[in-house]
């Protein structure tokens, strides 16, 4: 059995990463030239990990599957980043934003990770000033904050509704300084499909370049994954298109453990989905909850128009339920309340599944201008979608699919259980536990590329020990001939239906079965369907075209494999876990009103599930959490 | 709604490509991608390739998006993209015709995708402030002008679509470059490369092929990021004095499209 060592160092908590960071090797710098790394992904861990290694001076090559590094995922993220700073002098400090970010993940998260999370935020916002991110400001000149769920303190950072975008591109612009510098070469448009791993070390990716169809190979002395999250194991999820499991599920095959993969998000605020044709879900940031008030009609089956309800027949939920915290009770809290509302008949709109996010007091309060000026965009977005104006009609919201907690499993120098494989940003399972606060995986993935990664990488470098490979290795041959073969089988199937009608077809059951509440019953039932529906995917689908050429297809068809087995383990990691926490919530356990019942006598365990064969079952490996710091406390918002 | 679509066929960047016709049910809470994806699993039924076309997001920020509707970029609806263009704004038995990108510096891969890492060679070329990883100052030692900072966050707003390029007379790509160029030379952090930069970027703008600015408008038109035309007008402020500063310009490091991920 592999030994599943979390490598956190000795020390006091607030030691713990100067001093492990002091005592990281080096490499010098005439030799960084002769170190290739390989950098999967191009998000904000990403780019900001491959800019920062070429800039250190290591060969970097890069990867993206879409056709500019700037178009990766994090360009969505709307609503803020997190940071330590106490601009607002409203008492934060590393300590809260520590405190507040462990109890945010139901106290599922290794103190460690994320107290050096804390800790690095502060340089995070320093570091994209300085590059040009234009945060929002007062008329002082300085920075600006505002409020996200899960804390009481004001320490989120925007830049209007587009965030993600202006974070993402400072990194892409870092990223692209690099490629001009020569110390990084990138590939667009080029999917990673296979790990080369040789003598127990990743050293290389086998990709598909998808315009012209070639399977090409690449080594290097390091692997880092920063491939993004899972969400679209759902089918309709927050998530673009494209995201995808692919490159962290071929690692979990490959001997990556896959560390609690049942840790998903469902977000409160998502424009709910208008019919069958659907092809993904909107989100509308949390940051609404600031100004925007949540409520169904006391009635059930009330269905007059939001603005004929009086007052006093309105249910504000989360106001109610939840007093000291209200609108901005976390997401898996404030999701389920949503659920609670709907399920007791109270729904608003087609079919009863959706709420109202009003606006009506916030712009009473601080007039239209404000409004406007805090969430502009995203009232137009709403507008250009559903054709109605938040000004003057309540928004209606229902939760859906955004944010994956889990992902493959690494110590505390980020890197996987296989040696030379590194992983980043959502891809990894570090630092939110069973739930991630709003404005913490932009935070995340910054301060795994910029402030960690480049520091870790360098040492497994400096620690030697690996011969030269070049792409002639058995080892790649041998990755490449499994990957055309892949290729080829999808191409010959030849059935009758399309890689998106299996894609659905898994997302219905995995919403039905695995969404916002999960039961033994369901459970089981979802891992007696989802064999027996991969069973015709493999037997019935029909990829048009060649492989020789662009051909989406094709493209969606090795996604959608990869996602049938890992919702087969995400399904099992969910049965296993006998518990609710976070987003995980199991019907079996829960305290009479209705909240997530922790089991921590059991469950304080980081879940690490070992590949062992396509027919096998899994096998699971416990990493204990120890909390040495704080006080395990049942998580209130009330 | 039944549509006629009149849609760019092409294999690859060899073949000659041409229009085919094809007939569409939609309904009017659909997004025209959602209409596409209609299109396509009815292609696929039938066993015939579907139409590629680029996206991801499908939000109107990641700018993969981007195709001629009836000639227009992103199509009628503007400012937006055409994934977040919606089929209300259409009406039953119209026909509709859709083509990619047409500029020489966005060579067409396949149907309706193109190659637009012309774009990524102009940030290359200059589009950024170096700033070592770690050595940044304290984010409020710097205090910025909330005036400027907003305008500079109006700029920064380009998604990097192309559509401004496709909508040129001229093909020239002066709104997204000059985006990039007032966003940074609003803010003192981008001041020490202000020149430089200019000079850098616009010099990789012309050896990809773009044409000449020449005020016509149509850019701004399209932009589904409200980027207005001012841009083009301070980017060449700053060139004219970058070009006078003589001492801070060295000649323009064009960067080389054999670092293209398709040669
Ligand atoms: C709509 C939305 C809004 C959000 N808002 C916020 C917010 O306000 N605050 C916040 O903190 N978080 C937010 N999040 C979450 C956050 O945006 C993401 O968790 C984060 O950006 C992920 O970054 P990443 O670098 O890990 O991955 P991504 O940005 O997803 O990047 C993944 C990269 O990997 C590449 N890739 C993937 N697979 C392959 C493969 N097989 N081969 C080659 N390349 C591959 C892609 O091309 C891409 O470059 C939001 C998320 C969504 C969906
Ligand atoms: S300037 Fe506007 S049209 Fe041009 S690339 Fe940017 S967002 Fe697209
Ligand atoms: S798909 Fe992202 S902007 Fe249209």
């Amino acid at each position: 059995m592999t030994d599943l060592n979390s490598k956190i160092p000795a020390g006091p908590l607030e030691k713990k990463w100067d001093e492990h960071k002091a005592h990281l090797k080096l490499v010098n710098p005439a030799n960084k030239r002769k170190h290739t790394v390989i950098v999967v992904g191009t998000g904000l861990a990403g780019a900001s990990a491959a800019a920062s290694l070429g800039e250190m001076g290591y060969k970097v090559l890069s990867f993206c599957f879409q056709d500019s590094p700037r178009r990766a995922h994090s360009i969505a993220a709307q609503g803020g980043i997190n940071a330590a700073k106490n601009y607002q002098n409203d008492g934060d400090s590393v300590y809260r934003l520590f405190y507040d970010t462990i109890k945010g993940g139901d106290f599922r998260a290794r103190e460690a990770n994320v107290y050096r999370l804390a800790q690095v935020s502060v340089n995070i916002i320093d570091q994209c000033v300085a590059q040009g991110v234009p945060f929002g400001r007062e008329y002082s000149g300085t920075l600006a904050n505002r409020s996200f769920g899960g804390a009481q303190v004001s320490r989120t950072f925007y830049a209007r509704g587009q965030t993600g975008q202006q974070l993402l591109l400072g990194a892409y612009q870092a990223l692209m300084k690099q490629v001009s510098a020569g110390t990084v070469v990138h590939h667009s448009r080029r999917e990673m499909l296979e790990l080369v791993v040789v003598d127990g070390r990743a050293r290389g990716i086998v990709t598909r370049n998808l315009v012209t169809g070639k399977i090409e190979s690449h080594v290097a002395d390091a692997v880092v994954l920063c491939t993004g999250g899972y969400g679209n194991t759902f089918y309709l999820s927050t998530n673009a298109k494209g995201c995808n499991a692919s490159a962290i599920w071929r690692a979990h095959r490959k001997g990556a453990f896959f560390a609690n993969p049942c840790y998903t998000q469902i977000h409160p605020t998502c424009i709910p989905k208008s019919g069958e044709y659907q092809s993904k879900l909107t989100l509308m940031s949390e940051s609404l909850r600031n100004d925007g008030r949540v409520w169904v009609p006391k009635k059930k089956g009330d269905h007059r128009p939001p603005n004929e309800i009086p007052e006093d027949e309105r249910d504000y939920y989360l106001e109610r339920v939840y007093p000291s915290f209200g609108n901005l009770a976390p997401r898996d809290v404030s999701s389920r309340q949503a659920k609670y509302a709907c399920d007791e008949g109270r729904g608003v709109g087609p079919g009863g599944l959706g709420v109202y996010l009003d606006f009506g007091d916030g712009i009473k309060r601080l007039g239209k201008k404000v409004i406007d000026e805090r969430y502009g965009n995203l009232f137009e977005m709403y507008e250009r979608i559903t054709g109605d104006d938040p000004h003057v009609v309540p928004m209606r919201i229902y939760p859906a699919v955004h944010y994956t907690m889990g992902g493959l499993w690494v110590d505390y120098n980020l890197m996987s259980s296989i040696p030379g494989l590194f992983v980043g940003g959502e891809a990894n399972f570090s630092d939110h536990g069973a739930n991630r606060l709003g404005a913490s995986a932009l935070m995340q993935g910054l301060a795994d590329g910029y402030f960690v990664l480049p520091f870790t990488v360098s040492d497994y470098l400096a620690s030697g020990g690996y011969a030269k490979v070049d792409t002639n290795h058995a080892a790649v041959k041998d990755a490449e001939r499994e990957v055309q073969g892949r290729l080829d089988k999808f191409l010959a199937i030849n059935g009758k239906n399309s890689v998106d009608h299996f894609h659905r077809a898994l997302g219905e059951i995995m919403w039905e079965d695995c969404g916002m509440a999960r039961s033994k019953e369901s459970l089981t039932r979802a891992l007696e369907q989802i064999p027996k529906l991969q069973e015709q995917f493999w037997s019935d689908l029909r990829v048009t075209g060649a492989g020789a050429d662009l051909n989406q297809e094709l493209e969606k068809a090795g996604r959608v494999a990869d996602f049938f087995e890992l919702a087969q383990l995400l399904c099992y990691d969910a049965l296993k876990r006998e518990e609710s926490c976070g987003g995980h919530f199991r019907v079996e356990h829960q305290t009479p009103d209705g909240e997530a019942k922790r089991n921590d006598a059991e469950f304080a365990y980081v879940a690490a599930w070992e590949w062992k064969g396509a027919d096998e079952t899994p096998e699971l490996h416990k990493e204990p959490l120890v909390y040495e710091n704080i006080q395990l406390a049942t998580r209130s918002y009330k | 709604m039944r549509l006629t679509l009149e849609i760019w066929r092409q294999k690859n960047g060899s073949d000659p490509g041409r229009f085919v016709t094809y007939e569409v049910e939609a309904n009017e809470h659909m997004s025209f991608l959602e209409m596409l994806d209609v299109l396509n699993q009815g292609l696929i039924a039938k066993g015939e390739e579907p139409v590629a076309f680029d996206n991801d997001c499908r939000e109107g920020i990641c700018g993969m998006c981007g195709f001629l509707i009836d000639g227009q970029a992103h199509g009628p609806n503007h400012p937006g993209t055409v994934c977040q263009l919606h089929m209300r704004f259409f009406h039953d038995g119209q026909k509709l015709r859709l083509e990619p990108w047409r500029a020489a510096a966005f060579p067409i891969v396949k149907d309706l995708v193109v190659n637009r890492s012309a774009l990524d060679r102009i940030i290359a070329a200059g589009g950024y402030n170096s700033v070592r990883t770690g050595s940044a100052p304290e984010a409020n030692a710097i205090l910025i002008n909330k005036n400027d900072s907003d305008q500079a966050m109006e700029a920064a707003a380009c998604i990097g679509c192309g559509a401004c390029v496709a909508a040129c007379p001229n093909a020239a790509a002066a709104l997204f470059t000059g985006a990039k160029i007032t966003q940074l030379s609003l803010l003192p952090q981008g001041q020490p490369e202000r020149y430089i930069r200019v000079i850098n970027m616009a010099g990789q703008h012309e050896s990809e092929g773009f044409g000449h600015c020449t005020s016509i408008g149509e850019c701004q038109a399209v932009c589904p990021a409200g980027i207005k035309i001012e841009v083009i007008a301070r980017m060449n402020k700053d060139f004219i004095r970058a070009s006078l500063k003589r001492r801070e310009t060295t000649p323009p490091a064009t960067i080389s499209k054999s670092g293209s991920p398709y040669a």
